[in-house]
């Protein structure tokens, strides 16, 4: 790396302080030979304005090329860069190499989901899972065009607000203990977005979202463990949106003879 | 779209719920009267939780619905509990782990429910 501005010194100092080496341990997976995956230690030099991504960027453009991850925007608004980075699921783009150094730091690909390639996981079974919640505004009634907008008080919106701010990085699925346990699980994230669309004034799906809800891969499986909260790094709180709907199912499962309909068979 | 079985869970979980709020309220406040208070002698008067007392408690309505509640509902509440740490920890005993659990539970509440009819009213 080339120096961009040359600082002002004391005579007799060096200009430049000592350069800086991290190890970073990278879990490596190449599906087309290996049989496991396995680490790799890399001593990478490096600044203290650089992110793990950046460190990770390094190993690539100096040391194996063929070093596969999600990034994109490397400033936590995309939520591609997540990694397991010493055991926690964290996003590397706003994670620095400095907070881990003098020590090694161990960067593997996100917890509970299969990996394709190195640090890159399969999220297939993520997205049917968004799919399945039906993340759109389904109108209590429909409505024409000669009605006008849909009118919405500062009130209403703040019941749905928080819940938009997902950017799908799926740190609280690798966080998930309830998620390594049972896959089909529904999940945190998915779950955030299904109650944003339920608190939102201007939904009437939650009937019919109310199936998912109160089945058997359902909010059931969450044990309140609450770690999903804690790495959310837009502080969405899904472990709220289940648990809340914990007691939506309850209610829907002893009152569904009562008003009978939608929710499971 | 694929058919999805209704979970069965929100019966546990509302006795597990219910269990969990009893044994906040009442639970540590129960161990230290019984477990310290009256053995020590502290505090309470002698003879607080004798035989007679107790009967007399046990025969009258609100003690009796007290001693079915605190005694089922927190056994429903451990069962819960022990149940889903099972899973956590590893043991995926399934069908098995919840006939134990839950099936100690159930025997305990119908055990609580013979027991506080049959010494009348």
């Amino acid at each position: 790396m080339v120096p961009l501005v040359k600082r002002q010194t004391r005579k007799g100092k060096h200009p430049m302080s000592e350069q800086k080496i991290i190890e970073i341990e990278v879990l490596r997976y190449k599906p087309e030979s290996d049989q496991a995956p396995h680490s790799e230690v890399y001593k990478v030099p490096f600044t203290d304005d650089m992110s793990v991504l950046q460190g990770v960027q390094y190993i690539k453009d100096n040391f194996d090329g063929s070093l596969t991850f999600r990034w994109s925007c490397r400033m936590a608004i995309c939520g591609s860069c997540g990694m397991m980075i010493n055991g926690i699921p964290k996003l590397s783009c706003e994670s620095f190499l400095r907070d881990y150094y003098p020590n090694r730091i161990t960067v593997e690909a996100l917890a509970n989901f299969p990996i394709e390639k190195d640090l890159v996981v399969d999220l297939s079974g993520f997205i049917e899972k968004l799919e399945a919640i039906q993340p759109y505004i389904i109108p209590k009634e429909p409505r024409t065009l000669e009605q006008g907008e849909y009118i919405q008080t500062p009130e209403q919106f703040s019941q749905y607000i928080q819940f938009t701010s997902c950017i799908n990085c799926t740190l609280c699925y690798a966080a998930c203990p309830q998620v390594g346990l049972n896959p089909d699980f529904i999940g945190p994230a998915a779950m955030a977005l299904l109650h944003r669309y339920n608190m939102d004034s201007r939904d009437g799906g939650q009937a019919q979202r109310m199936e998912l809800v109160a089945s058997e891969e359902g909010v059931y499986n969450c044990s309140a463990v609450g770690y999903c909260s804690e790495v959310c790094p837009k502080h969405v709180d899904p472990g709220n949106a289940v648990n809340v709907n914990k007691i939506n199912a309850a209610k829907d499962y002893f009152l569904r003879f009562l008003s009978p309909k939608g929710g499971a068979q | 779209m694929k058919t999805r079985k209704r979970s069965n869970a929100p019966i546990f979980w509302g006795l597990f719920g219910a269990g969990g709020m009893l044994a906040a309220l009442f639970g540590p406040m129960l161990v230290f009267i019984t477990g310290v208070a009256i053995p020590l002698g502290l505090l309470l008067p002698a003879g607080t939780m004798s035989y007679p007392k107790m009967l007399a408690f046990a025969q009258n309505f609100i003690g009796k619905g007290f001693i079915f509640a605190v005694i089922s509902l927190f056994l429903w509440h451990a069962a819960h509990r022990i149940f889903h740490s099972l899973h956590e920890i590893g043991i995926h005993a399934g069908f098995g782990a919840k006939l134990l659990t839950y099936g100690v539970a159930l025997i305990g509440t119908v055990v609580s429910a013979v027991v506080l009819l049959r010494v009348g009213f």
